[in-house]
């Protein structure tokens, strides 16, 4: 307990006297919150079409201009020619063709029925399947619009129709940064214990001082005890920061309550806490731990759901998101954030952290050792 | 016949199949200057490594302050000091911060450290840089203050791995000034260097060739042996027979 006091005294004083543990504390969480929720937008706008026209009629310009009104599209090109659009795409200027058939206005007064055909290229997925999918949408919505006109004309019978409504719980406007930035808190206090805890025992290695502690009587749980506190209040800082930035930058409180955001803190601290000192037991170096640090937060980062929604990996990524902890700690953040989750609601996740926590120490603590065998 | 303070016996380390150390016995007696010298790569550091708890021997017996190297290594902790070949105080540390905190984890109470670290502080002439961090200071300073740091808690043995290496003439010569005054007050002193005019002012020196003991006597004795004027004709001789390189 005494010596702890030393250890403790000690390590604080040297935080405080390192600019680089202070910047990384204060800066790097606030770059982080409000860069990255603006830049890294789900939303696609400026997708940009090709319109292969060859019924030149009012029904094909009207969709056309609708679609262009729309936002999403830019009209890039309006030609008679499927050949000129392809080519059009094969130069990389353009992202979808939206071919009209000729008779496409006749056939569908006709025969009530016509056919549309849309390609799509698929180099960006994400914005070939977005780009298919809005233009659907729009198409069905013309096709909506002028039965709602023909309905006026005696000659057509009703269409029984199906209308759908939604409703979007929780984030009704479908706020992209709603969704985002408790994310990041939550990957911003996972680099900040991981790293520094990392560095920090690294870096003694390197200097040498650990062999200068390991000589003495120290026993191994003070040490480690020593470490762990103060970075452990290092994150809970980093955290409160964390969450002063998200509502000076975007005015968003959590739903849920603040203590049930700083239990779980708490507690998930301990476990990345635990990873550092396991990485600083392995590393002999600040680079190979740097390294290797960096290799561990891009597989928390996406194996974690924070740009990718968990449910749509693959069952085996499924399953290494179960041994992901940030993938929980992400989850929860969200839930108290944006649905206002109660602790109650989350004591299976709680046991989960402390499962991490117990877990990642009981195995540093194992692997760290005042003498080499 | 004062007793002994390190004892060893057959003390043996590998790496694989590299024997870093094959068998050496020696004793250490109480109060003593003890040189462990060798070339690079002789196996000095290993020993002393061992010695001080911080590696597991293959083989061997080996006791330091009477505890056994094997089962008590951490008993064997509280009863020396080391200085390692790295400069081992924080540097982002003041020098009173430092003595406070390796006083404090060696067990000095408060009272005592106040007092330790006022008479250091006087002894080593340092009143003007007390409170400057040690990383500002010259090599020499920060030597000297390491070794009062390491034996502050008047351990029965220190260990010195090299502590003059890259420091001026007249600092050694402190240094060794300091050295003696430990070694009056009762501390024994196991030092390794490769400065043959600082093995001159030890009581004994042994000389590690290749993992064994070449040689062990007083300087006096080994010239004698050898035939020589100085001691580093004496190292020459033996050294130039290892197979080791660097």
């Amino acid at each position: 307990m005494r010596n702890l006091v030393f250890l403790l005294q000690k390590e604080f004083r040297q935080i405080f006297r390192n600019p680089t543990i202070l910047r990384m504390i204060l800066i790097m969480p606030i770059m982080q919150l409000i860069v990255i929720p603006l830049a890294a937008d789900y939303e696609i706008k400026h997708i940009s079409i090709s319109v292969v026209d060859q019924d030149h009629s009012t029904y094909s310009s009207k969709l056309v201009n609708k679609m262009t009104a729309s936002g999403y599209f830019q009209l890039v090109e309006y030609t008679q020619s499927y050949a000129q659009a392809t080519k059009t795409v094969g130069d990389g200027k353009t992202d979808l063709i939206l071919t009209i058939p000729a008779h496409f206005e006749r056939d569908l007064i006709k025969f009530n029925k016509a056919q549309l055909h849309l390609a799509a290229d698929a180099v960006n997925g994400v914005r070939a399947g977005l780009g298919t999918a809005y233009a659907a949408q729009m198409i069905g919505d013309f096709n909506r619009e002028i039965r709602e006109e023909w309905m006026l004309l005696p000659k057509f019978n009703e269409m029984p129709q199906i209308e759908i409504t939604s409703a979007n719980w929780y984030n009704p406007h479908f706020d992209y940064h709603l969704f985002m930035v408790p994310g990041i808190l939550a990957i911003l206090v996972t680099m900040v214990g991981a790293f520094l805890t990392a560095l920090n025992i690294v870096a003694e290695k390197e200097v040498g001082t650990i062999e200068q502690i390991n000589v003495t009587p120290l026993k191994k749980h003070e040490f480690i005890l020593g470490k762990l506190i103060p970075f452990w209040v290092l994150g809970m800082v980093s955290i409160t920061l964390g969450m002063i930035v998200t509502f000076v930058i975007f005015r968003f409180l959590p739903v849920g309550s603040f203590f049930t955001i700083y239990a779980f803190s708490a507690v998930y601290m301990f476990g990345v806490l635990g990873i550092g000192l396991l990485i600083s037991t392995f590393a002999d170096t600040q680079q190979q731990a740097t390294l290797f640090a960096f290799f561990c937060m891009m597989v928390f980062i996406l194996l974690g759901g924070l740009y990718t929604p968990i449910e749509s990996m693959p069952e085996w990524a499924q399953w290494l998101t179960r041994i992901n902890p940030p993938a929980y700690f992400i989850k929860i953040i969200r839930a108290v954030y944006i649905k206002g989750s109660a602790f109650s609601d989350l004591i299976p996740e709680f046991l989960v952290m402390i499962a991490f926590a117990v877990g990642f120490n009981a195995l540093a603590v194992f692997n760290y050792r005042k003498r080499s065998a | 016949m004062t007793k002994s303070v390190i004892h060893t016996e057959g003390l043996t380390r590998k790496f694989g199949d590299f024997v870093a150390v094959n068998a050496i016995t020696f004793d250490v007696k109480e109060g003593e200057i003890f040189g462990f010298l060798g070339a690079n790569g002789a196996g000095k550091t290993t020993a002393m490594r061992i010695l001080c708890g911080l590696l597991e021997p293959t083989s061997g017996k080996a006791s330091v302050a009477g505890y056994d190297v094997y089962r008590q290594n951490e008993e064997i902790k509280k009863h020396i000091g080391y200085m390692s070949q790295k400069f081992s105080l924080y540097e982002n540390l003041t020098v009173r911060e430092n003595i406070q905190f390796f006083g404090g984890i060696y067990g000095l109470t408060r009272k005592e450290l106040r007092e330790k670290t006022a008479v250091l502080i006087e002894r080593l002439g340092l009143n003007q840089e007390a409170d400057k961090l040690v990383g500002s200071l010259p090599l020499g300073w920060k030597q000297k203050i390491s070794f009062s740091v390491a034996i502050l808690h008047r351990p029965k043995v220190v260990f010195l791995d090299e502590p003059t290496g890259g420091v001026d003439p007249i600092t050694r010569r402190q240094f060794w000034d300091m050295i003696y005054e430990a070694a009056h007050e009762g501390i024994t002193v196991f030092v390794t260097t490769h400065y043959m005019d600082e093995a001159e002012y030890c009581d004994r020196v042994s000389i590690m060739v290749d993992g064994t003991i070449a040689a062990l006597d007083t300087p006096s004795g080994l010239k004698k042996q050898f035939q020589v004027e100085s001691m580093d004709e004496v190292f020459l001789q033996l050294a130039r027979g290892a197979k080791r390189g660097e």
